[in-house]
């Protein structure tokens, strides 16, 4: 009994993370139609950023707390300032090129950006674990957690609504879904369709920053966690349907417990369950849980 | 023009290669044989692509082939390259063969995300496999070639570049006749127009299905031939950043010819080798700086430079 309490709590603490890590990737391949491999570059561009603006902080003796905005600062001008790079000096070029050729687009800006990190950085790992532990435990019969994790779960429900929100409740977001829907037809009705990509690729690399300074307390910050972390966020967003708000969030609940699962009872099936969850999902619904019909063009 | 010269290039390049091996320094022979391994899963990639299908899982079979070979060694002791060869070969096969009745309905992302998650699932479960060394692998010594024992002889290193010399001069006239038959030609039809194909009476499936596993046995070929090579194998190589290497090398050398893929894999192997020496932070941009503008400028890949070239003069 205590064990399938632990496997929920990882669990769902997993799914969190996952959903934060996820939830950009998915925005940007709805609106854009652009399976982002770069998300992973700007997680880890998050992270390093998050680790150290945050370590200068706490360096200084500035309050401890404060740390947790200046995480959030950094994920916020990352995404400001690689988004509109990437979207306006590259990939506006390239709409209306095949999907496939976009994958690789975005790939090759992966494999820039992780050399560029380490331009940055260096090869050495960064901590910063303070935040990680400052806000003290909650325990569950005798399991005990980090307050965190209710960070990362706060947020994860916290982006997800702001976002549900804005596509369904706004004008804004009424007119994003009128681009998802047919790009050519909104764009004849007066919806600026360019500044629609430009911001909603802004609010993705944002997402993806922030999900890579959520984590950077957790982890040792170093090289490689970009790639990582992007083929969880495709396992995860391929899983839920390809740009699906609540498919995405489905399918982080299903891998984050399924995992979570494997990890208690077999620890030797970690990585292995949640691609074999991703393989059984795409067998059985070729286009994941939350997809969208669609005609078929000749 | 161009296919009836491909076949005697192709020759006359082995026999060189094969004539000067004795002659190379050991970095040089080392580069040849990797990149020539490299070359064989490339021209695999060269089929796929031609079809119109990516796959970003192919690490699965570089691996399995490397792991087949390196099993054989590992647990049953058997270091004969031919028998690790055969191994290889059949394994792949086999497993994409079932792998490809999935995969041969998707397209596009979907194909290129199936696939993905096979060869994590490889990946997965080799980094918990204790008794194949888990993440950092193991050493393999493949010792005897057909029986005879070449280990000590001082004439090891260039029987394994002759054996990749062989195996890459074979899969090419094997990949030319193939894209000149009945079968290969339908392959770019089938990239144009899927509905097409169908309609004139031609299983898209069946193509794909088999196209595929051609490629996953040749990236099974080029694996264990890899791990005969470096004599070292772990399960980065079923990681997704190996298979977007693949298709990196793929996009680079373009689908013009059987002679791109081994081109692209040379040029690709030899600057990775010369960057790690001297910028080993910044190769990876260079890539990716040098894929931005291949997929920009030159959409037919390296190769195209090449035939215009010839069709100007």
């Amino acid at each position: 009994m205590a064990q399938l309490l632990a496997v929920l709590i990882d669990g769902l603490i997993y799914s969190s993370w996952l959903f934060i890590i996820a939830v950009g990737l998915t925005l940007i391949y709805g609106v854009m139609k652009i399976l982002n491999i770069a998300h992973g570059s700007l997680y880890a561009l998050g992270a390093y950023s998050a680790a150290s603006l945050a370590g200068y902080w706490l360096k200084q003796g500035y309050p401890p707390m404060g740390s947790y905005a200046v995480m959030v600062v950094a994920a916020i001008l990352v995404g400001l300032i690689a988004g509109p790079i990437i979207e306006r000096g590259l990939l506006r070029f390239m709409y209306g090129k095949d999907e496939i050729v976009l994958v690789l687009v975005t790939y090759a800006v992966f494999l820039i950006l992780e050399d560029a990190v380490k331009l940055i950085w260096g090869v050495d790992p960064y901590f910063i674990a303070q935040p990680y532990g400052m806000l003290g435990n909650f325990s569950i019969g005798d399991l005990t957690y980090p307050n965190y994790n209710l960070v990362l779960f706060g947020a994860a429900v916290l982006i997800g609504v702001v976002l549900a929100w804005v596509l369904t409740k706004t004008r804004q977001g009424k007119m994003l879904l009128a681009v998802i829907h047919d790009r050519e037809m909104s764009g004849a009705m007066g919806i600026n369709v360019g500044k629609v990509y430009f911001i909603t690729f802004t609010v993705g690399a944002m997402l993806g920053a922030l999900g890579g300074a959520l984590t950077a307390p957790m982890i040792s910050v170093q090289p490689g966690i970009g790639a990582e972390t992007i083929v969880l966020a495709f396992a995860v967003v391929v899983i839920g349907g390809l740009g699906s708000l609540p498919g995405a969030a489905l399918a982080a609940i299903l891998v984050g417990i399924v995992r979570a699962a494997a990890v208690h009872y077999r620890p030797e099936l970690d990585l292995f369950s949640i691609y074999l969850v991703m393989a059984v999902v795409l067998i059985v619904r070729p286009k994941g849980l939350f997809s969208a019909q669609e005609a078929r063009k000749i | 023009m161009k296919h009836a010269r491909t076949l005697p290039v192709l020759i006359v390049i082995a026999v060189l290669l094969l004539a000067v091996g004795p002659f190379l320094p050991r970095w040089a022979l080392f580069l040849v044989t990797v990149s020539l391994c490299y070359g064989i899963v490339v021209l695999g990639m060269m089929l796929l692509m031609r079809t119109g299908v990516v796959s970003f899982g192919h690490g699965l079979y570089y691996c399995l082939g490397a792991y087949a070979a390196g099993t054989l060694d590992q647990v049953y002791k058997v270091s004969d390259m031919a028998v690790m060869l055969v191994a290889a070969i059949v394994t792949t096969a086999v497993v994409s063969g079932a792998i490809g009745f999935l995969l041969r309905k998707y397209r596009d992302i979907f194909f290129a995300m199936l696939s993905l998650a096979f060869s994590m699932i490889l990946y997965g479960l080799l980094v918990k496999t204790s008794a194949l060394g888990s993440s950092d692998g193991f050493n393999i010594a493949a010792s005897k070639i057909a029986g005879i024992t070449v280990a000590g002889t001082g004439s090891e290193r260039y029987v394994r570049y002759a054996l990749t010399v062989v195996f890459a001069l074979v899969s090419g006239i094997f990949m030319h006749r193939y894209l000149n038959s009945h079968m290969g030609r339908l392959a770019e039809a089938i990239r144009d127009n899927e509905l097409r194909v169908e309609y004139m009476g031609a299983s898209v499936r069946n193509v794909i299905h088999v196209n595929y596993m051609i490629s996953a046995v040749l990236a099974g070929i080029g694996g264990a031939l890899a791990a005969i090579a470096v004599g070292h194998i772990d399960p980065e190589m079923a990681y997704w950043t190996t298979s977007g290497e693949f298709v990196f090398v793929g996009i680079l050398a373009g689908t013009g010819s059987v002679l791109a893929p081994f081109l692209g894999a040379f040029i690709f192997e030899t600057i990775r080798s010369f960057a790690y020496e001297y910028s080993p932070n910044t190769w990876q941009m260079a890539l990716g700086i040098t894929m931005l503008v291949v997929i920009m400028f030159l959409p037919g890949g390296l190769w195209s430079l090449f035939v215009r070239k010839r069709k100007a003069a």
